[in-house]
C-alpha cells in the first residue's frame, strides 16, 4: 500500500514536472518556426538605362515587399545583386598587378637620384686609414642598390607596358564576356537600399581605367534580396536582363530651359532683323547714362581728370565686358574734349583689352597722338592693395569724375566714400546685387544690374543692341505673366502647369 | 551755424573716433551677449550633429584674410563640430588666399580637437586628427566654376594631388570616393562670388545639400536661394557665426565679436537718429525764417 | 582676318557650350573636359602676363624716379621674396629648391609672412568698411521723403533684430526683421537676379553672335 501510494505520488511529481518542461518548451519551438519563414519578396523589378545620363547607369525600380517594415519578418533592407563573370575578377587582377608595377617604377624614380646624390657625398668622404670592423662602408651597399635599381627599372617597364595591354584587351572584351550568363560568374551585391526605398542607380564611372568601371553596350543581370533582421532570412526577386546602359544624346529633364533659350534667341533676332530694318524702337531713359555726358563736360571745365574703374572682374565676366563697351564711348568723348583720362586696372587682361579699347577711341576722335601708355595702367591683383592705390589716386589727382563701371566686392563702398571726400561726381554701374545698396548710398547716379549691360546700347544707340534691349524687355514681360500664372497655378494645386516648367537633371 | 546744423554734418572723423572708442572701450570690457537662434542657422548644425560617423563633409573655405574677422570663426565652429562628430572632411580653398587660412584653421582645430572636451552635456574624448584618414585638404586651384564642375565628375579631375603633393588615389580616406555623389553634404563659406558658382555649378547641376557661410553684407542676397530650397541652411556675418557656435555650445571668437558689433551698430543709430534730428530742425527753423 | 578669327572662335565655342548643356553623351562631355583643361592653361598665361605687367610698372617707376617710387621697390622685393620662401624648403634636413611640393609651402617664412603680414594688412583694409559704413550711413539715411522714410526704418529694424537691449519688443523687432529679409527684400533681390540673368543671356548672345565686340578692345 505505502509502496503504491509512493509511486503514485512519484508519477504525479513526474507528470506535473513533465508538463512544465513542456510549456517552457513550447515558446522556444514556436520562435523556431518562425524565423525559418522568409519573408514576401520585392515584385514588378524593373531596370532600365539610367536617364538624361552620359551612360554607364541602370536604374532598378521595384514594388516594395508585402513584409515591407511589417509582418512577423519584417523587411529591414534591400540588396541589389548584379551578375558578374569571373573574366571580371582576371580584370580586377590585371588592374591590380598595374598599379602595383606603377608604384614600384614611382618608387624606384624617386630613388635612383637621391641614391645617386648620396653616393657621390659617399665617394667625397676620405676613407679612414685603420679600418675597424664595425666600420661600414655604404659606398658598396649604394652602388650595388643602384646597379640593381637600374636592372628593375626597364623589366618593370616592360611590364607596365605589357600589362597595358593586357588591360586595354580585357576592357574590350567586357561586353563579350558577360554573355556567358549565367555560367562563369557570380551574383554579386552593388548596393543596399533602405527599407521604403523601391529604387536603387547602379553607377559606375566612365573612366575605363578605373575599378569601378561600367562598360555601356553590356548585357546586366539584377536581382533584388529582401532581407529581415537575420541577415541568412531573405527572398530574393525575379532576375531582370539583360539591360544596356548607354548615354543619351538629348536630356529630356532640360527641355523647359531649350524652349526657353530658344524662345530667347528668336526673339532676339525678330528684333534686331527689325531695327537692321529701320523700326524705331523706344527704351526708357536712364539717368546715369544721361548722366554721363555732363560729367565729362564737368571734368573739362574744372580742367580736372576722370577717372574709370573697370572693377575686379576679369575679362571673362559679363559685366567687365559690358564695362568696356562703356570705356570705349566715354573714352571717344573725352578724347574729343581733350581731358585727361585715368583707368587703372585689376586684372591684366582687362588692362590689355582696356588699352587696346581706349587707344581705339582715340583714333576715332581722331586724337591719336593724345594717346599715351599710361592712361591705361595695372596695378595689382589683390583687392584691397587695389583700393589703396586707387584711393590714393582719387586724393591726389582730385577727379571731377569718377565712373566704377563693372564687378565690384567689398571694396565699393571705400571707393565711393573716398570720391565722396574728394569732391567728384559718381556714376555707378554693378551687376553685384550685395554692392548696389553702397553704389545707391554714396553715388550720385547708379545703374542697377542689366542696366550696366544695357548701357552699351543706350550710349550708342545702334539698332542691332537696341533690337537685343527689347527681346530682353519682352523676355522679362513674358517671366512676369508666367510667374503670376505659377502662382495662380500653385493656389489652384494645378500641377500639369506646374510640371511643365520643372527642370531636373 | 546752429546746434542743429552742426548735427547734420558733422565732421566724418568725429564719426570714426567715437566709433574706435565704443569698439575698444567693448572689446576690453569682457561680457557675453545673449544670442537668439535663428531656423537658417539650426538647419546647418542639426544637418551635421544627425550626421552618422565616418560621413564625409566637404567644407569649401573660399575667402580671403579680407573676411577672417566675420568668416573664420564659423569656420573654427563647423569644422571642430565635424571633428567631434568622427565625420571625414574634405576641405578645398578655391580663393587665391584660401589655403593659408584654411592650413590655419585646420591647425588650430587639429589642436582643440586633441583635447577632452564637453559641448551641449555631451563629452568628447580627445583625438588625433590625421590627414589622409580625417581629412584630405586639396587646396587652391584657379577658375573656381572649372573646379566646381570638374570635382562634380571626380575629385581627382582638378585636384589629382591633395595640397601636400599626396595622390588622391593614396589617401585613404579618398578611397571609393570619386564625387559629390559620396558627400553628405556641402558648407561652403565664402566671401564672394564663388558662392554664385556652388548654387549654379555645384547645387543646380549635381543637387547635392548645400549651406552657406557668407559675411554678413552678402547673407541679404541669397535668402531667395533658401526660400527656394537650393540651400537649405545659411549663415550671415559674424552674427551667423556667434548663433552656431551658440548651438554648438563652443564659444569662440565670434560670440566675443558680438559684443563690439551691438555696440558699435547702435553708435550707428546714434548718428542716424542725431542726423535725422538735425534734419528736421533745420529744416523747420528754415520754414519759420522763410514765413 | 585679326578680327575674323577671333569671332569665329567665340561662336563655334559658344555654340558648342550651349549645345553640350543638352547633350550628356560621352563624347559631348569628353569635349567638353578637353576645353576645361584648355581653360587652366590659358589662365597659367595669364598669371605670367600679371606679374611680369608688376615688374614692368614697378621697374618704370623706379627708373624714372616718380613720385613714391620707393614703394615699387617694396612690391618688387615682396614678390619676389614670397617667390624665394615658397620654393625653398627643408627635406631630409639639407635647404633646397622644391617646386610645388609641400616643403615650399611648409616654409616658415612663407607662413610667416603670410600669417603676420598679409593677414593682417588684408583684414585692417577691410575694418575700413565698419567706419566707412558709418559715415555714409550718418549721411545717407535722412527721411526726406517717404521712400527715404522707408528706407530709413528697415535699416533701423534689421540693424536692431539681434539687439539684446530691445526689451519686450526684441522679438517683435526680430520678427519684423525676418520678414523685410524673407518677403520685401526677398521679391526686390528676386526681381533684380532675374532681371540680371536675362541681361547675361542677352549678353552672352550678342557676344556668340558677333554684335557685342567689347571685348575685342576695337569695339
Amino acid at each position: 500500500m505505502k509502496h503504491k501510494s509512493l509511486v503514485i505520488l512519484l508519477f504525479i511529481f513526474c507528470a506535473f514536472t513533465l508538463s512544465a518542461a513542456q510549456e517552457d518548451a513550447a515558446p522556444v519551438d514556436t520562435v523556431q518556426v518562425d524565423s525559418i519563414l522568409p519573408p514576401a519578396p520585392v515584385s514588378m523589378l524593373t531596370a532600365k538605362d539610367g536617364e538624361n545620363d552620359h551612360g554607364h547607369s541602370i536604374t532598378l525600380r521595384w514594388e516594395l515587399s508585402a513584409d515591407d517594415g511589417a509582418g512577423q519578418n519584417s523587411v529591414l533592407s534591400y540588396e541589389i545583386f548584379r551578375w558578374v563573370p569571373f573574366f571580371m575578377d582576371t580584370l580586377q587582377s590585371i588592374q591590380d598587378s598595374l598599379e602595383q608595377t606603377e608604384a614600384y617604377i614611382a618608387e624606384l624614380r624617386t630613388f635612383l637620384p637621391r641614391a645617386e646624390k648620396r653616393l657621390k657625398e659617399y665617394r667625397k668622404r676620405k676613407k679612414p686609414k685603420l679600418v675597424i670592423v664595425i666600420f661600414v662602408d655604404s659606398t658598396q651597399f649604394y652602388e650595388d642598390t643602384i646597379a640593381a635599381s637600374k636592372r628593375l627599372l626597364p623589366e618593370y617597364e616592360e611590364q607596365l607596358k605589357q600589362l597595358r595591354q593586357w588591360r586595354k584587351q580585357a576592357i574590350d572584351e567586357i561586353p563579350q564576356a558577360h554573355t556567358s550568363y549565367p555560367e562563369q560568374g557570380e551574383w554579386r551585391k552593388v548596393g543596399t537600399a533602405l527599407s521604403g526605398q523601391a529604387n536603387f542607380k547602379d553607377v559606375g564611372v566612365k573612366e575605363r581605367k578605373s575599378h569601378d568601371y561600367m562598360a555601356d553596350h553590356t548585357d546586366y543581370y539584377y536581382r533584388v534580396d529582401a532581407v529581415t533582421a537575420d541577415p541568412a532570412i531573405r527572398a530574393s526577386s525575379e532576375i531582370v536582363g539583360p539591360v544596356q546602359s548607354y548615354g543619351q544624346l538629348f536630356n529630356t529633364g532640360r527641355i523647359p530651359v531649350f524652349v526657353a533659350v530658344l524662345v530667347f534667341c528668336l526673339l532676339t533676332i525678330l528684333f534686331v532683323t527689325r531695327a537692321r530694318r529701320g523700326a524705331e524702337l523706344y527704351v526708357r531713359p536712364l539717368a546715369g547714362i544721361e548722366a554721363v555726358d555732363d560729367a565729362i563736360g564737368r571734368a573739362t571745365e574744372m580742367g580736372k581728370p576722370i577717372l574709370y574703374v573697370l572693377g575686379l572682374g576679369t575679362a571673362a565676366d559679363i559685366g567687365t565686358i559690358a564695362s568696356f563697351t562703356i570705356l570705349g564711348r566715354v573714352a571717344k568723348r573725352v578724347a574729343e574734349y581733350q581731358t585727361k583720362l585715368i583707368v587703372p586696372c585689376y586684372d591684366p587682361i582687362v588692362m590689355t583689352v582696356a588699352q587696346e579699347t581706349v587707344k581705339a577711341a582715340y583714333l576715332d576722335a581722331g586724337r591719336p597722338d593724345d594717346y599715351y601708355e599710361d592712361i591705361v595702367y595695372f596695378v595689382t591683383q589683390s583687392q584691397f592693395a587695389y583700393v589703396a592705390a586707387v584711393n590714393g589716386t582719387m586724393l591726389r589727382e582730385l577727379p571731377a569724375t569718377n565712373m566704377y563701371m563693372g564687378v565690384f566686392f567689398a571694396e565699393s563702398l571705400i571707393l565711393a566714400e573716398t570720391g565722396a571726400l574728394a569732391g567728384s561726381i559718381q556714376i555707378a554701374g554693378t551687376d553685384q546685387v550685395a554692392q548696389l545698396p553702397f553704389f545707391i548710398v554714396a553715388c550720385d547716379y547708379t545703374l542697377i544690374g542689366e542696366e550696366l549691360y544695357a548701357a552699351s546700347a543706350y550710349l550708342g544707340r545702334e539698332p542691332i543692341l537696341l533690337g537685343s534691349l527689347k527681346a530682353q524687355d519682352y523676355a522679362k514681360a513674358a517671366v512676369i505673366i508666367l510667374a503670376a500664372l505659377g502662382l495662380l497655378a500653385a493656389s489652384l494645386d494645378w500641377t500639369a502647369f506646374i510640371n511643365l516648367f520643372s527642370v531636373t537633371s | 551755424m546752429n546746434i542743429f546744423d552742426r548735427m547734420m554734418s558733422l565732421d566724418r572723423r568725429w564719426v570714426f573716433l567715437f566709433l574706435a572708442a565704443v569698439c575698444v572701450i567693448t572689446y576690453i570690457i569682457d561680457f557675453q551677449i545673449p544670442i537668439r537662434v535663428e531656423n537658417e542657422v539650426k538647419t546647418i548644425h542639426e544637418f551635421i550633429d544627425t550626421l552618422k560617423p565616418d560621413e564625409i563633409v566637404f567644407i569649401a573655405i573660399d575667402y580671403d584674410p579680407n573676411a577672417l574677422a566675420e568668416l573664420h570663426p564659423m569656420c573654427y565652429a563647423v569644422m571642430e563640430h565635424c571633428f567631434r562628430k568622427n565625420l571625414k572632411v574634405i576641405i578645398t580653398a578655391l580663393s587665391q588666399n584660401g589655403p593659408g587660412m584654411a592650413e590655419q584653421a585646420i591647425f588650430d582645430i587639429a589642436d582643440s580637437v586633441k583635447m577632452d572636451r564637453e559641448y551641449n552635456g555631451v563629452h568628447y574624448k580627445g583625438r588625433e586628427i590625421r590627414n589622409g584618414i580625417d581629412y584630405a585638404f586639396l587646396g587652391y586651384k584657379p577658375y573656381f566654376q572649372l573646379v566646381i564642375l570638374g570635382m562634380g565628375q571626380n575629385f581627382r579631375l582638378p585636384f589629382p594631388t591633395d595640397y601636400y603633393g599626396t595622390p588622391l588615389d593614396s589617401l585613404p580616406m579618398m578611397q571609393g570616393v570619386q564625387n559629390y555623389d559620396q558627400v553628405s553634404g556641402v558648407i561652403a563659406i565664402e566671401a564672394g562670388n564663388i558662392a554664385d558658382a556652388w548654387i549654379a555649378y555645384g547645387q543646380g547641376r549635381f543637387y547635392f545639400p548645400l549651406a552657406l557661410g557668407l559675411t554678413g553684407v552678402m547673407g541679404a542676397d541669397y535668402y531667395p536661394f533658401l526660400n527656394s530650397r537650393q540651400i537649405f541652411g545659411l549663415m550671415a556675418g559674424l552674427y551667423g557665426a556667434a548663433q552656431y557656435e551658440e548651438l554648438a555650445d563652443n564659444p569662440g571668437l565670434a560670440k566675443d565679436g558680438m559684443r563690439i558689433q551691438v555696440y558699435a551698430h547702435l553708435v550707428i543709430i546714434l548718428f542716424i537718429l542725431m542726423g535725422n534730428v538735425g534734419y528736421f530742425m533745420s529744416r523747420s527753423e528754415k520754414k519759420r525764417q522763410g514765413r | 582676318m585679326r578680327r575674323q578669327i577671333p569671332l569665329a572662335l567665340v561662336f563655334i565655342f559658344g555654340v558648342f557650350m550651349i549645345f553640350q548643356y543638352f547633350v550628356p553623351h560621352e563624347s559631348s562631355e569628353w569635349i567638353y573636359e578637353f576645353l576645361l583643361d584648355w581653360i587652366y592653361i590659358i589662365g597659367i598665361f595669364a598669371l605670367a602676363l600679371g606679374i611680369w605687367s608688376l615688374i614692368r610698372v614697378s621697374v618704370a617707376k623706379i627708373k624714372a624716379r616718380k613720385a613714391n617710387w620707393g614703394y615699387p621697390i617694396i612690391t618688387i622685393a615682396g614678390l619676389f621674396l614670397m617667390i624665394l620662401f615658397g620654393f625653398t624648403g627643408y627635406r631630409d634636413g639639407s635647404l633646397g629648391f622644391h617646386f610645388m611640393t609641400a616643403e615650399g609651402l611648409s616654409n616658415p617664412m612663407f607662413r610667416n609672412f603670410f600669417d603676420y603680414i598679409l593677414i593682417p594688412i588684408q583684414s585692417t583694409m577691410f575694418a575700413l568698411l565698419a567706419f566707412f559704413i558709418a559715415s555714409a550711413a550718418y549721411r545717407a539715411f535722412r527721411a526726406r521723403n517717404v521712400l527715404a522714410s522707408l528706407l530709413l526704418v528697415a535699416a533701423l529694424v534689421v540693424m536692431l533684430r539681434f539687439n539684446p537691449y530691445m526689451g519686450p519688443i526684441g522679438p517683435y523687432v526680430a520678427d519684423a526683421a525676418s520678414w523685410l529679409l524673407n518677403v520685401p527684400n526677398l521679391a526686390a533681390k528676386r526681381a533684380i537676379i532675374i532681371g540680371i540673368g536675362l541681361g547675361m543671356v542677352a549678353t552672352a548672345l550678342k557676344i556668340i553672335l558677333g554684335i557685342e565686340r567689347g571685348y575685342m578692345g576695337k569695339g
